[in-house]
């Protein structure tokens, strides 16, 4: 199972038509303490690059993209309570929601970590 | 594009890793590596220094010498009452325009040091003070002068309930100091080298603190000193504005501005009861009719129910889905644990307890009215 990531710090892991969303820990580092997530409805359909949900810190909100685009299938409730997820474990249980993918075609304008990884050592 | 001015701890700032944004026409941290949840909870635990600047300090005297001129000039600009201020003593107040609209809020002490009980010292907001100068100096009749500051004197806060045992370390005195009021002494203890300061017991977080003035190469030392003890983490903007949303207070440029007056704004215990009527200054007509009349709306304390926070500009709605306000500062309060918010609301909706809405990117989430502050006031009073 490969892991793509975005421009915008957003990660995407694809298992079969499957595919989770998180923000990755590049990301998290940089907004600090997350004391909420707007997630989404199950059953919401985004394009690649929508809003899908917004991570509230203290002072202020930030947007998460769709890396791709997709149905949202399930999310993470466990983050109501413990929003704090997402900052100690973004790549695991800080995930935020699963999609079933429309289009696997849309990975390839991702990057891999590597590629990500070259790219937050240039930011 | 305008270069950004910088106060004399900038380089500090930027040493100890802060992430620095621009502020009223300054680059200042907003936060260091610590994290604003991190440095909002020292604070209230432990002790918080705060650089702030880039806050205007100016002071008012009279040629002839005498408080009570300079006092009686000072008071057709400000609603507070100033000639009766003991030398040493500290008020809260605003400038207002004639229609009782809040061009800022400040800070007024008389000096306490004999031979300088006749001078008063004020401390403006960042964003406002050149304004400020201009309209203070207007007004000011011949003979009261008004010297700026900002060139040659820093200005920190030292905020938490370790303040005063790190500032008694050098100079016990500062322990004695209640709240609102102001000292200038000599700080030397732990320091290598002594240096003066002019010290007043306040602050803007809802704790027990200090505001500490001194000239930009002593403010130097005396942070870097003052950073040695373990109970002192260097604290930015960004907690310091979620400190003072928890303790209910005003923020200018959100909370008041030129469209409100210090009655809307909850702040009539800032007008002392002789000169709510038949006062003398600039905007008094307006703010007895507000008194008089009752504000048609008021400034209140929001609590979101939930974890999410309203931020400023949200609708607050009725249960009827009519809209009756809107929010003015809202954040998450990392010491309650949960989102806060103060905005302004039709008279009639004010209570503490009334059930209101608000409309946070299209969904209703209910909340309610409440008291301030969100986090109790620590202050010092002896």
């Amino acid at each position: 199972m490969s892991v793509y990531f975005t421009e915008d710090h957003e990660w995407v892991s694809v298992d079969g038509d499957i595919g989770t969303i998180g923000i990755s820990a590049y990301a998290a580092k940089a907004l600090g303490d997350v004391v909420f997530v707007e997630l989404p409805d199950v059953g919401a359909e985004f394009d690649k690059g929508d809003e899908a949900a917004v991570v509230e810190l203290v002072k202020a909100a930030s947007e998460v993209y769709a890396p791709i685009a997709g149905e949202v299938t399930e999310v993470n409730g466990a983050l109501e309570d413990e929003p704090a997820k997402v900052n100690e474990d973004p790549s695991g249980a800080g995930w935020f929601m699963k999609i079933k993918v429309a289009d696997k075609d849309e990975l390839d304008g991702l990057m891999n970590a590597d590629a990500y990884k070259t790219y937050c050592d240039g930011l | 594009m305008t270069q950004l001015k910088k106060t004399a701890l900038h380089q500090f700032h930027v040493d100890s890793g802060a992430k620095m944004v621009e502020f009223a026409g300054y680059d200042m941290p907003v936060q260091y590596p610590m994290g604003v949840m991190g440095e909002h909870l020292h604070t209230r635990e432990k002790a918080g220094l705060f650089d702030v600047s880039h806050m205007g300090q100016c002071f008012i005297a009279a040629d002839d010498g005498t408080f009570e001129t300079a006092a009686k000039a000072l008071e057709k600009l400000v609603p507070a009452s100033i000639q009766d201020l003991e030398p040493g003593q500290q008020r809260y107040s605003q400038l207002l325009n004639k229609d009782g609209g809040i061009l800022d809020d400040l800070m007024i002490s008389r000096l306490g040091l004999k031979g300088h009980t006749h001078q008063l010292y004020l401390v403006v907001n960042a964003g406002c003070k050149v304004a400020d100068y201009k309209h203070i100096k207007k007004h000011l009749p011949k003979g009261v002068n008004l010297s700026i500051k900002d060139d040659t004197l820093s200005l920190i806060a030292l905020q938490g309930p370790r303040a005063s045992d790190v500032l008694g370390c050098l100079n016990e005195a500062v322990e004695d100091l209640v709240f609102m009021t102001h000292t200038d002494l000599q700080l030397a203890g732990t320091l290598d080298e002594p240096l003066y300061a002019h010290i007043s017991r306040s602050g803007y977080t809802g704790e027990d603190g200090y505001e500490i003035s001194a000239k930009h190469d002593d403010m130097i030392r005396l942070v870097e000193h003052l950073m040695t003890y373990d109970d002192v983490e260097i604290i930015g903007l960004g907690a310091r504005d979620s400190l003072r949303m928890e303790a209910g207070l005003c923020l200018y440029g959100h909370d008041i501005d030129t469209t409100t007056n210090p009655i809307e704004a909850g702040l009539i215990w800032s007008i002392q009861k002789h000169r709510r009527e038949g006062g003398d200054y600039l905007g008094a007509k307006a703010v007895e009719e507000t008194i008089k009349n009752k504000p048609k709306r008021k400034l209140v304390g929001i609590l979101p129910e939930g974890r999410a926070p309203a931020r400023e500009h949200t609708e607050i709605q009725d249960m009827d889905g009519k809209t009756i306000g809107e929010i003015t500062s809202g954040g998450f309060g990392p010491t309650v644990g949960g989102p806060v918010a103060m905005g302004y609301v039709s008279r009639k909706f004010s209570k503490a307890g009334t059930p209101v809405q608000l409309i946070v990117r299209g969904k209703a989430r209910p909340a309610s009215v409440v008291k301030m502050p969100f986090a109790p006031h620590q202050y010092y009073r002896g």
